[in-house]
């Protein structure tokens, strides 16, 4: 085991290497680019085994990965933002082909107006696909979750690709210490990838993705693929266990901070919530008993390991990094029907949106967060969602819209 | 390059591999292309297939394909092809895979995703040098859709979507000059109805390595407004009046494989379909019928004096 400064693509990098992925169609897009050149330096340069293929876009991408994961070779992609919905009819697509592969999606804002920064709305677009999402708060994690999601994809009993998400900018381009796991000892907890029956030989003929007469098999086949997912929680739980007791590193479908004794929960994805800890653990030292819930599986959700967590709390705030236009914060929604009509369940389950576009949320808006639930668990009333945006933001935003007029104008008015 | 296999009709496989009894219309010429061209492929193909009528003919759990089949999208089976061909290499080179096991690899599209939606994913695998056999079966519409325009549409002609009495004001591309101006390894046009000329340029395609396309004008009773069993006579009239010229690009030249030395005049093409019949009732179209005879008429004039 070797201990190093690693970027969150770095990492990426690391884990599509140390579980010889063999082959790796690609495209560019800010900011998981990084991923895909150290990936084909490693390739250039004989360090790394496997062939890396540049194609014309990612909806191609997507179809070659889902292809050649189909023939029978272990498959490795990343992506980001309007790249992930440019590849959104093949990741529908792949996923109904049951082709195991990992894609790892750097989340970004989404167009329009375009931006360089992340949050997390591409990621909640592919949230039906039928890829399983690991989220990532780390750079180990990111590396880590690579491993275990190969494993998970290909399981028999899954047989589904996975996406791996982590933040552009605050954890692609952040350095932190990260091990890198012993390359036989990697190699040996992800396995070689068996493509059973599904692969494409002359001796064997297959059809794959065909078409089906009627809504009974397509029911069927539907079905399958979602019961296979929500195999993936246990799955996931028991992969996760063997890479504790093998590299020793713990990593459960929900992270749970400081929640035992708590009466009060945030509930975040992503590294912001590395920032949400700083403030339970301040938050603690004035008294308060809050922590922090992190689900890591997204897809499939695991809905009763975040229940039992929440068992018995007075109220929960879910910070959102994405807007469902129209509705909300789709953790809020998300979590909400999990919790709906269960004994027990945490009366006051509270929205805020914040995050977007790399905004920050800083530690303040954390504190403000808490009395804002705080109060509504002693009232019993739960807040309207709140967007988490300043006066201060706003006069900005007011600022540049004046000097917009007067360049559009010319100061005429 | 070997020698050809055919050089007569009798020369050509009569073992017929393709399974008969397909949800395709009668008289399909896209569906005759794929019998002639899948007797000389042989079974060892996996054919990798862009949304259209032909995505019906694996229909679970039957197919007539006695290989493999994937069905994609519209836009990206030259990229599926990628994605199984570069797998097939790399099995190959680890050892993991037989050489008698390997594939060839056949993007099956109509003109729709040919022409247009999956035109940037074909153009990205002839640059990377993708080693496959393109078929496009052109019915000049969307055909599984009810024969909407397509960018393969000839001028004038009727389609569900241009209804007026000028037909489709635009004109037929050419995909063949699209793929030779990106220097494949191989290209030719065929039809069902010269079953020698189409042996011969899919046997020629087998030799060779690289992107290769096979595309077929391919006449469609369905959409095109005629009687099935005529399917073959419309293909013999769109070759005998110069409307779908026979032609291969091999070693960077083009080449016409059969110069008809008497066209006949387009009418009798166009007058035996319903999707031109307002070029010909109420009243006739003079305006526009001499149009589309002068484009052919200069088109050959083209080759005749090169
Ligand atoms: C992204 C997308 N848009 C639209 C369609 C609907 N669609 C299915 S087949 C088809 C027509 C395809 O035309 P062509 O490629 O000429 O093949 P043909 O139907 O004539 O066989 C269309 C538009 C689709 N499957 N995917
Ligand atoms: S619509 Fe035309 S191309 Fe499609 S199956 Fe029918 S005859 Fe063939």
């Amino acid at each position: 085991m070797k201990r190093t400064l690693l970027t969150g693509n770095g990492a990426a990098a690391w884990g599509a290497r140390l579980a010889r992925a063999a082959y790796i169609p690609a495209f560019p897009i800010t900011p998981q680019t990084e991923i895909i050149e150290t990936l084909s330096d490693w390739i250039d340069h004989g360090a790394m085994p496997g062939r890396l293929v540049t194609l014309d876009s990612e909806h191609s991408m997507i179809t070659a990965a889902g292809a050649a994961a189909a023939t029978g070779v272990r498959v490795f992609s990343a992506t980001s933002s309007q790249g992930l919905l440019y590849g959104m009819e093949m990741l529908y697509t792949v996923a109904g082909w049951r082709a195991p592969f990992v894609l790892v999606n750097v989340s970004r804002g989404l167009a329009a107006p375009i931006t360089l920064e992340p949050d997390h709305n591409d990621i909640m677009a592919a949230r039906d696909c039928g890829f399983l999402q690991i989220h990532c708060a780390t750079c180990q994690e990111v590396l880590d979750a690579v491993l275990i999601a190969y494993r998970l994809g290909e399981s028999s009993q899954v047989r589904l690709p996975v996406i791996v998400n982590l933040d552009g900018f605050y954890l692609s381009f952040t350095r932190e210490p990260v091990e890198i796991p012993d390359p036989d000892a990697a190699a040996a907890f992800v396995g070689d990838y068996d493509a059973e029956n599904v692969r494409f030989r002359a001796s064997a003929p297959t059809s794959q993705a065909m078409a089906v007469l009627g809504g009974s098999p397509y029911s069927y086949f539907r079905y399958e693929t979602h019961l296979a997912a929500m195999q993936a929680v246990q799955g996931f739980e028991e992969i996760a266990a063997e890479f504790n007791t093998l590299f020793g590193r713990d990593y459960p479908a929900v992270e749970a901070y400081r929640t035992e004794d708590a009466d009060m929960a945030f509930v975040m994805i992503g590294c912001f919530a590395t920032k949400a800890k700083a403030a339970v653990d301040r938050l603690r030292e004035a008294g308060w008993k809050i922590g922090l819930l992190r689900p890591r599986l997204l897809r499939p959700y695991p809905a009763e390991a975040i229940r039992s967590l929440l068992r018995g709390k007075q109220g929960v705030a879910v910070i959102d990094q994405n807007i469902s236009m129209g509705s909300g914060g789709v953790l809020y929604s998300e979590l909400t029907s999990a919790l709906y009509g269960r004994p027990d369940m945490p009366p006051v389950v509270a929205s805020f949106i914040g995050g977007l576009g790399g905004r920050d949320i800083s530690s303040e808006e954390f504190f403000e967060i808490a009395t804002i639930l705080k109060s509504a668990v002693d009232s019993g009333v739960t807040p309207p969602p709140r967007l988490l945006y300043s006066e201060d933001e706003l006069k900005q935003i007011e600022k540049l819209q004046t000097i917009a007029h007067v360049e559009r104008t010319g100061g005429n008015h | 390059m070997s020698e050809q296999r055919f050089k007569r009709l009798k020369d050509i496989p009569s073992t017929h591999l393709f399974g008969s009894g397909t949800p395709a219309c009668a008289g399909c010429g896209g569906l005759e292309v794929i019998h002639q061209l899948y007797d000389i492929l042989g079974e060892k193909t996996v054919f990798i297939n862009a949304a259209g009528c032909m995505t019906l003919l694996a229909i679970y759990p039957f197919t007539p394909f006695r290989g493999s089949w994937l069905y994609t999208a519209m836009a990206s089976a030259p990229a599926g092809a990628q994605g199984v061909r570069d797998a097939l290499d790399i099995l190959l080179e680890q050892g993991r895979m037989e050489k008698s096991d390997d594939l060839t690899t056949v993007v099956l599209t109509g003109d729709g995703s040919a022409y247009g939606m999956g035109l940037s994913a074909t153009s990205g695998a002839i640059e990377r040098g993708l080693d496959f056999i393109y078929l496009c079966y052109d019915n000049e519409g969307y055909g599984n859709t009810g024969q909407q325009y397509s960018e393969a549409t000839p001028h004038g002609a009727r389609t569900s979507t241009s209804t007026g009495p000028r037909g489709y004001p635009g004109y037929k591309k050419s995909i063949f000059d699209i793929w030779i101006a990106g220097r494949p390894a191989y290209a030719a046009t065929v039809i069902g109805a010269e079953p020698l000329d189409l042996a011969r340029k899919v046997e020629r395609a087998t030799q060779l390595k690289g992107p290769k396309l096979i595309t077929a004008l391919s006449p469609c009773p369905t959409g095109w407004g005629f009687d099935p069993q005529e399917s073959v006579e419309i293909g013999e009239l769109a070759v005998k009046t110069g409307i779908w010229p026979l032609k291969e690009y091999v070693d960077g030249k083009v080449v016409h494989t059969k110069v008809v030395r008497k066209r006949l005049p387009v009418e009798a093409y166009l007058e035996r379909q319903t999707r031109f019949a307002h070029l010909f009732r109420p009243s006739r179209n003079e305006k526009l019928l001499a149009e589309i005879q002068q484009r052919i008429d200069s088109y050959w004039k083209q080759i005749e004096t090169s």
